[in-house]
């Protein structure tokens, strides 16, 4: 059951920081509740204010400008960024992403910034910004500030969010030229959180030879989203060939920090990110050579 | 506190006060009598609660009220005109898509959802349309052959 709580519907972004510098640790933010509202039926998350940002229609926004890149915001749903043309066609892998993640109508309401501030280490977005070398950027009352996606996760369901502060966007550079990406999970329903979720962008040299840079990442492979630092060091600067990144899942295995749960084990869950990694490492290559 | 709440449901303007935890389930289900969206699983997973707000397929144990607000809402008691079915509602009837039933209003929101935002979905794509709708007696196949009936114009008055 959930607990009572009073409940706070700011119209703009100044609104939604002056409630959040008010109420502090005494209220949480919801979004489209997506996940927030099954920790609350649970009794998990029990704030005396909730604070509904989903009204603040100037955080629901994609833009896209060739030099500045793409822009999201916090609040843009699922779906749309799944069914948005410039993402289908300029951010492939991102509308890929999405159109795995849960079910339609929980795309139709949930909302990426609320996805990436719930912080779970299986949701799918944040590998795939990590791989697109997206940024956040957050405001609160004192100011804005930005970060790499990589830095904003801590722990599980943990962000570098600082109380009064708020998720307001999405910057992701355009793409250097040759470069392609992927992004799959493994599981068991095709609407559940990943197992294992991995994502590779590769940018091979302007003779599509060798690659000049590689990023990997993993969800549910550890109490974060992590890069596979050491597999992609691997790779870089030599010619990608399927032996090299059968290596580099292996290199990825050891460097996956997995828990057993009730989905799979430790073990289990390695062997995904070693099979997955030189999976997604593929498709990325063939994308990349076609870019 | 209670709190006011505005919503259209199946074209009825309706006010009421709820307490800000109540879920656009219970508001339906339990405030307006409307028992045709379920509550199943009450955690996102089944789709039994499937309802359309503001032209989207949600899960309504998964949206507050509150965030309804002045929103338009349409769940299966609204897809019949007076005494005559919705075509899908006929092509379900046609095909016996449905075992226990208990699925079958959540399966006829995200279909509709499905048919209103594409009138001609491929087979693959009518299976990623009911995709976030669980049916226990796993009677998918006649429902999609029901709404393959409908695309194919078999129910000429669809939507």
């Amino acid at each position: 059951m959930i607990r009572d709580f009073k409940y706070l519907a700011p119209k703009t972004l100044k609104e939604a920081l002056t409630l959040l510098d008010k109420y502090g640790e005494d209220c949480k933010v919801i979004g489209g509740g997506q996940s927030l509202l099954i920790l609350m039926k649970q009794g998990l998350v029990a704030p005396e204010y909730l604070i509904s940002i989903k009204g603040i229609s100037e955080l629901d926004y994609i833009e896209f400008d060739a030099k500045e890149g793409l822009r999201i915001g916090a609040l843009t749903t699922h779906r749309a960024i799944e069914k948005s043309p410039v993402i289908q066609n300029g951010f492939r892998v991102l509308a890929e992403m999405e159109t795995r993640l849960a079910s339609i109508q929980t795309r139709n309401w949930g909302t990426i910034g609320g996805n990436l501030c719930h912080g779970d280490p299986a949701g799918d977005p944040a590998p795939v910004l990590m791989v697109l070398d997206a940024t956040l950027k957050m405001a609160g009352l004192n100011g804005e500030r930005a970060m790499p996606v990589e830095d904003f996760s801590l722990d599980y369901f943990e962000t570098a969010l600082e109380p009064g502060e708020l998720l307001t966007g999405i910057q992701v550079p355009v793409p250097p030229p040759h470069t392609g990406s992927a992004y799959t999970k493994f599981n068991v329903i095709e609407s559940d959180l990943a197992t294992v979720g991995v994502a590779v962008s590769i940018t091979l040299d302007s003779g599509g030879g060798v690659c000049r840079d590689v990023r990997i990442a993993l969800g549910a492979a550890a109490p974060t989203p992590i890069r596979a630092k050491q597999a992609e060091d691997l790779l870089k600067g030599k010619k990608i060939t399927d032996e090299l990144l059968g290596e580099a899942g292996q290199i990825a295995f050891t460097e996956a920090e997995p828990v057993s749960d009730i989905y799979a084990s430790e073990e289990y869950r390695r062997e995904l990110v070693k099979i997955l990694v030189k999976r997604v490492g593929k498709e990325a290559l063939a994308r990349a050579m076609q870019a | 506190m209670k709190e006011e709440l505005s919503l259209t449901v199946n074209g009825q303007p309706y006010e009421l006060y709820v307490k800000p935890k109540t879920l656009l389930v219970e508001v339906l289900r339990d405030h307006l009598g409307l028992t045709g969206a379920k509550r199943s699983c009450n955690s996102s997973s089944c789709g039994a609660c499937t309802v359309i707000l503001n032209g989207m397929a949600v899960k309504s144990c998964s949206v507050l009220a509150l965030q309804a607000d002045k929103g338009e809402v349409l769940t299966a008691e609204g897809l019949a005109v007076g005494n005559k079915l919705h075509p899908l509602q006929e092509a379900f009837l046609d095909h016996g898509a449905y075992q226990c039933g208990f699925c079958t209003s959540g399966m006829l929101m995200s279909s509709k959802a499905l048919l209103d935002e594409n009138p001609s979905p491929t087979r693959e794509q009518i299976k990623e349309g009911i995709d976030g709708n669980i049916c226990r007696c796993t009677g998918y196949n006649s429902i999609i052959r029901a709404l393959t009936a409908v695309v194919n114009g078999e129910y000429k008055e669809a939507k």
